[in-house]
């Protein structure tokens, strides 16, 4: 049996999105740009996606900028609200969780000039946004914040910093600017830019059962934005290149079953998620769930198993089929573990001993069953190969 | 990332346990990423009979202590001896370059148990 459960990595795509997407390939091959019919065949093919990706996060089309996917959404987010108010100021503000499509952003830019705050997390992965309301400053142009963790799935208090954001403004701050990455929210949380007050949010099509290399930037009318690309007058000047129809067409697609099944694939990977993690606590002692349990995604379950690898049981478990991540890696005999679970202080063995399962909206009750059967009988096996000081019989004799 | 044979390792681990009363123990860590493997040897006369393993940590230094096992057991201890860490990564296929150091772990415990073996008699 084949399980799936690293779908905050990816997704597989929904069969109704690559039904949406291959007439793109073929007979509607138009450039979108192009007067002719087939361009716009296309071009109504994209317009038709923007509406639905607009609607899926509550935002008005034009204030949806088709990009190649998260990364390049957070880029264009991040340098180009840092490149067009540099004048106004050199500061940000960001958490030590993000993605390291926003963190990478920032210390490129550091290297250039900026000034860059990045803020802890509580011992469940939440941002205090009293933190982030000391650290905005005169010179703070952008907060850029996640809306849902990709390792643990916890959920960040936007709402609360969006009001602190508007607070600002009212004193005089105007051009600061906040920016969420929402790739690991979007389809699994209800994401309305206007409840959460945001200036920019990021989200990817292959994470909700859409193709890779398709994403967009929600960018709030009004914004100014500096491009990242030169070259023709593409999404309203927004972002340069040719339109990636078939991508669009898919992601306009994946929008649309997030947005109107929303509800019932909710209530479904949370019932599987809670359930998967229930029968594990209740069969192992030193097991933890890592992250909030309130506060988090439905579909991520982020356990630590302790005295064990979490690169073993990865491998482990994939030998029997099953597809999880790990949040421990160790290269050249030194450990390079994960910066969230780090950064959420957990310990040294904590995160050795961690994995990462990700539901998707079509997990089924016989997939988390089986999964949850290979893992009894794979944690009881590596936890038996631990070494210990004495004997086995002799360990066997003091139980 | 991983060659079929490690995996197999990995799956089906070879001679994991304690021998009581063994002739020879290597208990081996490494410092920097805490991956411990434990070897218990029995030999009689020149021959090593008998070895069990015990391992924590990554996936290759599990697979390294489980095919080291194999490698040893049957053998002469002169034999033994020569088991080096190449001999260890050959028999698991290809190992990613970062993950080269597991063998030498799995050498270590071997020297360590050959040489308890050598204080003994």
């Amino acid at each position: 049996m084949k399980v799936y459960l690293d779908n905050s990595a990816t997704t597989a795509m929904a069969a109704e999105v690559i039904e949406a997407m291959l007439p793109y390939f073929s007979d509607e091959m138009g450039n979108a740009q192009s007067v002719h019919s087939f361009g716009q065949r296309a071009k109504a093919a994209v317009e038709k996606a923007r509406r639905e990706v607009a609607a899926l996060i509550n935002a008005a089309p034009l204030e949806i900028v088709f990009v190649s996917g998260g990364t390049e959404a957070d880029n264009l987010a991040i340098r180009g609200i840092a490149e067009a108010h540099r004048d106004h100021g050199r500061h940000i503000i960001t958490t030590k969780i993000e993605h390291p499509a926003v963190l990478a952003t920032c210390e490129a830019l550091e290297a250039s000039g900026y000034r860059v705050t990045y803020l802890p997390v509580s011992r469940t992965g939440i941002v205090s946004a009293d933190d982030v309301r000391q650290a905005i400053g005169d010179e703070t142009i952008l907060i850029s914040v996640m809306l849902a963790n990709n390792e643990t799935g916890t959920i960040q208090p936007i709402e609360e910093i969006s009001a602190l954001v508007n607070q600002a403004r009212s004193r005089g701050l105007k051009h600061l600017h906040l920016h969420t990455d929402a790739v690991q929210a979007v389809g699994k949380v209800a994401v309305d830019v206007d409840r959460l007050g945001v200036d920019l949010l990021s989200l990817s099509g292959h994470k909700i059962h859409g193709p890779k290399g398709i994403g967009a930037l929600y960018v709030r009318k009004g914004t100014r934005l500096a491009k990242l690309l030169y070259g023709g007058h593409h999404e309203r000047d927004r972002r340069a290149g040719t339109e990636n129809v078939p991508g669009i067409a898919g992601l306009g697609r994946a929008a649309e079953l997030a947005r109107t099944q929303l509800d019932e694939r909710i209530n479904r990977m949370r019932a599987l998620r809670d359930y998967l993690e229930q029968q594990l606590l209740s069969r192992f002692n030193g097991v933890r769930i890592n992250g909030d349990i309130q506060q988090r995604v439905p579909n991520v379950s982020n356990l630590s198993f302790a005295g064990i690898d979490g690169e073993s049981l990865l491998i482990a478990l994939d030998l029997k089929g099953i597809a999880v991540s790990t949040g421990s890696a160790c290269a050249s005999g030194s450990l390079e573990p994960s910066h969230v679970l780090q950064a959420i202080g957990l310990s040294r063995d904590e995160v050795r001993g961690s994995l990462r399962f990700s539901l998707g909206a079509y997990t089924t009750r016989e997939e988390i069953d089986y999964a949850i059967s290979v893992l009894v009988d794979t944690v009881s096996r590596l936890r038996d190969m631990i070494p210990t000081d004495e004997p086995d019989e002799a360990k066997a004799a003091l139980q | 990332m991983y060659s079929p044979q490690l995996a197999e390792h990995i799956a089906h681990p070879r001679n994991v346990g304690e021998i009581n009363n063994p002739s020879g123990i290597g208990d081996v860590t490494n410092e920097v990423c805490l991956d411990r493997i434990k070897l218990t040897v029995l030999v009689e006369g020149d021959l090593l009979i008998d070895a069990k393993v015990k391992a924590s940590g990554c996936p290759p230094t599990i697979a390294a202590a489980s095919v080291l096992t194999e490698l040893i057991i049957g053998r002469s201890v002169e034999q033994v001896r020569s088991v080096t860490r190449t001999d260890v990564a050959n028999a698991l296929g290809h190992l990613p370059p970062a993950k080269a150091h597991c063998t030498a772990l799995a050498i270590d415990a071997l020297r360590a148990a050959v040489e308890s073996l050598t204080h003994k008699l």
